[in-house]
């Protein structure tokens, strides 16, 4: 069984990093988001540092949105997908590798990249790093939620849009609470150290639970 | 006809009372009605497709 | 042998059924709504709570919580048939639950309405992102996606299907939402909005606004039902007896 997704895992990364473009373009997009905050609001340190920990995890949400499109559309139109379904390899499995793969393209980038963010809006080290641990934590979140949303929405016209209306109030408390750890960790690290743990539960929650809800949908869209 | 004017300006708050309570029986109203009208178009829409059908099946 | 109610589970038995309790649906959101006026406006003292009393402008929270009840038991019931239908495998739950989405999706609006007028003299501004209209508007949101979704498939059977488990999601994210909103310190959970326990309420008001919620709950019912029955014609215009129904109802001039 570990084989199967593994193998899977491994054309998955293998598709994407072809075509490395659609991996760095949601990389783009998150820095051009973060970036354009500044020059809307003001430059301010005292502002920036305030705003930093929600601009970053609003971008980490909208960037996550965008590459989920992409989820499971290439295989859909090439009929790949329906090909997986018919396998007797368990749906959940092939959804959860999917998935994987997915965060580490778009979601790891993030994580990776939130020094240069936090050095924009004037962040403590101590607060880079609990954002780079939130990040970690809370992205995967967003993946497995938002696969669900990707699956529902699989192949339908203006479905970006849809798929952005039903998913982001599903992703509100990874937002609250990633932005509220970064916040509180600024102050006191040792403070931040609840939120994580709410983070971390959410992640095994997630992951014990999206993947079934994931297969659903897709059993639904191409049945 | 005191206590009429009375009650219509609510202690000086009748925008606020009389906004809330209007949206909502606007809303519920023009829901009710859209209903009605949403029926008979489907029963119209229905027979014409009947009508469409029975003079097709009389050639 | 099949238990009688199981008979209405095929959309030819419920629609006559539902027609002939639609009036009495009518009748009884009528009489609750105009009793609960009356005695919100004419029982009820002339201003609510006891330091810093709200005046005549609280008389809004008899449609406000009211609407607000709805908004979520509606979500409640229209997850309920979406469940029904997805285990069943029954049509009508699926037609129960789509004719439920709008409904709900206007009372959630309604709550927020009022809610935010309420706010306007209550607390001096009309929206304060206080937990709980927040979560009213990420409710609204649910139902608006529910609805989208069902309205982006062409295919019925996947539409609902689709559209039914995103309800179960959502239901089952909402209290996650909703406690988050509330909570955003997982530390200590303040207390926000006017927490004002039904308990110390005033008798009259209360009754008053219970009274007006069981109207627009009866009102849901009239016009749910109407709605079902306009999707029930829709789905199975192709059937015999929604064809004979047609030529009853629409007799040529």
């Amino acid at each position: 069984m570990l084989k199967v997704f593994w193998s899977v895992l491994h054309r998955d990364l293998l598709l994407a990093l072809r075509r490395r473009t659609d991996v760095l373009t949601t990389l783009f997009f998150f820095v051009i988001v973060v970036s354009l905050f500044p020059l809307g609001v003001g430059t301010g340190q005292a502002v920036l540092r305030v705003l930093g920990p929600g601009v970053v995890w609003v971008a980490a949400l909208l960037a996550s949105m965008l590459a989920l499109e992409r989820l499971f559309a290439a295989d859909y139109e090439d009929g790949t997908l329906e090909q997986l379904l018919l396998t007797d390899q368990p749906l959940v499995l092939l959804t959860l590798a999917k998935i994987t793969a997915h965060w580490l393209l778009t979601g790891l980038p993030l994580v990776l990249i939130a020094p240069l963010v936090g050095m924009q809006y004037h962040l403590s080290d101590a607060a880079i790093g609990v954002m780079m641990l939130a990040l970690l934590l809370g992205t995967p979140v967003l993946s497995l939620i938002g696969a669900i949303g990707a699956a529902l929405t699989l192949g339908l016209r203006g479905g970006g849009i849809l798929l952005a209306l039903l998913i982001l109030p599903l992703y509100i408390p990874v937002l609250v609470y990633g932005a509220g750890a970064v916040t509180v960790g600024a102050v006191a690290l040792g403070e931040a150290r609840p939120y994580l743990t709410l983070l971390a539960a959410f992640l095994v929650a997630a992951l014990a639970l999206a993947p079934f809800a994931s297969a659903a949908a897709l059993r639904i869209s191409i049945e | 006809m005191n206590t009429l004017l009375e009650f219509l300006s609510q202690g000086g708050f009748a925008g606020y009372v009389w906004g809330a309570y209007g949206m909502t029986l606007a809303l519920l109203v023009i829901e009710t009605l859209s209903l009605r009208r949403q029926r008979r178009a489907t029963l119209a829409r229905l027979a014409r497709l009947a009508r469409l059908r029975d003079t097709g099946d009389q050639r | 042998m099949t238990p009688s109610w199981s008979r209405f589970a095929a959309p030819a038995t419920f629609y006559p059924l539902a027609g002939r309790l639609i009036p009495v649906f009518w009748v009884l959101a009528a009489a609750f709504i105009i009793l609960g006026l009356y005695w919100g406006f004419f029982e009820t003292p002339d201003q609510l709570g006891g330091s810093n009393a709200q005046k005549d402008y609280y008389r809004i929270i008899f449609i406000h919580v009211g609407s607000a009840w709805m908004s979520m038991w509606l979500y409640a019931v229209m997850v309920g048939w979406a469940a029904v239908g997805l285990v069943f495998k029954t049509r009508l739950s699926f037609m129960m639950a789509n004719a439920i989405a709008p409904t709900g999706a206007i009372f959630t609006f309604l709550a927020l309405w009022t809610g935010a007028i309420w706010g306007r003299p209550s607390w001096g501004t009309y929206w304060d992102w206080d937990p709980r209209l927040t979560s009213e508007l990420i409710l609204f949101f649910l139902y608006i996606g529910y609805i989208a979704l069902h309205s982006a498939i062409d295919d019925s059977r996947r539409a609902d299907r689709a559209a039914s488990l995103l309800a179960i999601v959502g239901l089952v994210m909402v209290p996650v939402i909703f406690w988050s909103i509330n909570c955003p310190d997982p530390n200590q959970c303040a207390a926000l909005h006017q927490r004002s326990g039904l308990g110390r309420v005033d008798g009259n008001i209360l009754f008053a606004m219970l009274t007006m919620t069981l109207g627009l709950w009866m009102y849901s019912f009239a016009t749910t039902l109407m709605r079902l029955r306009g999707i029930i014609l829709t789905r199975e215009a192709q059937t015999a007896w929604v064809q004979d129904l047609v030529q009853v109802e629409v007799r040529p001039s």
